[in-house]
């Protein structure tokens, strides 16, 4: 009978191993009709045309981009305060997961402004937050990499986490007063605070909530693994001692 | 079926696809990690057993 | 505290210690640039305030792993942590020993370099204005950052990773406020936030500093 070192990582194994298949099932569902719907069954925009069909990759994952880091801040918080294994190795697996949304929303971002505004690349202020928040979750990835005891690891990105969030919220609104203070030609938002009217709406609620559940599963599933990693590396221990 | 894209037919199938890719190596390289770390973590317990038993 | 300041002045100053190397870095950027970029003087003058800000954060760039790492290696960081001064403390006056060494003389230097760059005349006061708020800044941030990896072998590339983003919004700042003085625009706001950003990171960041260096040493 395996002995796991703490009840806080058996309990998490156990109740994620059964919610596992509905998160998954329940992922698959919501990505399936959210992306269906929103690309064969809405109409063209009138200004933006069918490039409005991206809205339902792109709102989504950048707004999962910025999820991924808050819920990195918390259990980071958790970390530190109250030493949960389970919650700052949840905030190791989550990074990886932030990250690819952050890159889904540049990717994205950048072919849906290519056509309106003729380049590849434009320094548009939530384009240009997205990328330097690419340059956080890299940071953050690293220094879990480079640190080789485990508790050390968890406690200096959870002390980065905090730092960079900090410096992640004074950078968006430092690249609003950077772009603002070029006087070119408005950039065109592609996050519309604008109504979007129903008819998209509907079908972006769902590939939101899809993302959220893609989000969650990606999560379970590798939170799952740094917690094997993690009685992997005390077992390991124990043989060198023994 | 397919909708009329019309000219922005490679911006949007540009999306869905890089979309899918990036989504698809992350899916792709968490299973590959989870499925390692079960099998190494298996064998180490395997032969903990064995010594302890 | 006193003490600790001037120890590391002298072992900064001391052959070896790489005092100059910034701004060695920050002379070559300035010949570099536009080699690069084209001699128009058109465009080196409107770029002018962006090189010279992003010379001045990478020649910060350089010394930084120095802040702990030379402490860390002979045992006396450990001695440090334990010392009646609060750790906190230590690290301030560590950021301040940077500041001293590497930002202010860039800041004294820029002008100097920015004739390089055809700076337009109203830029300059500025220039030195901003570079004299916004160092402190970064040395403060980098000190942070050394704190974070100070326990690391070579540590100096993750340091870079770690320390740049958090530059940013100093950077965007610092050269806002160069270029509306260039252009002799109202810049009340980004010297406020620049000034803000300082004090803010002066006051917060040696806690957060001092929990990684206790993190690093146990």
């Amino acid at each position: 009978m395996s002995i796991w070192e703490y009840a806080n990582p058996k309990k998490f194994m156990q109740t994620s191993a059964w919610a596992l298949p509905w998160a998954v099932g329940l992922t698959v569902v919501l990505l399936v009709v959210g992306l269906v719907w929103g690309f064969f069954f809405t109409p063209d925009d009138y200004k933006q045309g069918s490039t409005v069909k991206i809205i339902y990759l792109h709102v989504p994952s950048a707004m999962m981009a910025i999820n991924a880091w808050v819920m990195m801040l918390v259990t980071s918080l958790i970390w530190i305060v109250r030493r949960h294994h389970v919650s700052v190795l949840a905030a190791k697996a989550a990074a990886p997961v932030g990250l690819t949304f952050t890159l889904i929303a540049l990717v994205t971002g950048a072919l849906w402004g290519q056509p309106m505004w003729g380049t590849w690349w434009a320094w548009d202020p939530r384009l240009t937050s997205f990328l330097i928040l690419t340059l956080f979750y890299f940071g953050y990835m690293a220094l879990w990499a480079a640190v080789e005891d485990p508790d050390t690891a968890a406690d200096l990105t959870s002390i980065l986490c905090l730092v960079g969030s900090v410096f992640a919220l004074l950078s968006r609104y430092a690249v609003l007063f950077w772009n603002q203070g070029l006087h070119q030609g408005a950039s065109l938002s592609l996050d519309k605070e604008e109504n979007v009217s129903d008819v998209f709406w509907q079908p972006l609620v769902i590939c939101i909530a899809g993302f959220i559940l893609l989000f969650v599963t990606m999560v379970l599933l590798r939170t799952r693994t740094e917690i094997r990693s993690r009685r992997l590396k005390a077992l390991l221990a124990r043989e060198r001692v023994a | 079926m397919m909708p009329e894209l019309g000219k922005y037919a490679f911006a949007v199938m540009g999306s869905y696809a890089a979309t899918a890719v990036l989504i698809a190596a992350l899916v792709g390289l968490t299973l590959w990690q989870s499925a390692r770390m079960k099998r190494a973590l298996a064998e180490v317990e395997a032969r903990q057993e064995k010594t302890d038993g | 505290m006193k003490a600790l300041l001037l120890r590391d002045l002298r072992l900064a100053f001391r052959s070896g210690g790489g005092f100059g190397l910034g701004l060695a870095f920050f002379f070559l950027l300035s010949v570099l640039v536009p080699l690069g970029v084209g001699p128009e003087g058109g465009t080196l003058g409107r770029i002018a305030p962006g090189i010279l800000w992003v010379g001045a954060l990478l020649a910060c760039l350089l010394s930084l792993d120095r802040i702990f790492a030379l402490d860390h290696e002979d045992g006396s960081l450990d001695l440090l942590a334990t010392a009646p001064i609060p750790l906190e403390a230590v690290v301030a006056v560590k950021a301040l020993a940077h500041w001293l060494v590497t930002g202010l003389p860039l800041t004294l230097i820029a002008p100097g370099l920015a004739v390089f760059l055809n700076l337009p005349a109203g830029g300059y006061g500025w220039l030195v204005l901003s570079l004299l708020l916004g160092t402190p800044a970064l040395s403060v941030i980098g000190a942070f950052g050394a704190a974070l990896t100070v326990g690391l072998r070579r540590g100096g590339l993750l340091l870079s990773l770690l320390v740049l983003p958090l530059y940013v919004p100093t950077l965007i700042f610092g050269a806002e406020i160069v270029r509306r003085g260039a252009e002799d625009m109202a810049l009340a706001t980004p010297l406020a936030l620049l000034a803000a950003i300082s004090l803010g990171a002066a006051a917060l960041l040696p806690f957060a500093a001092a929990s990684a260096i206790r993190v690093n040493l146990r």
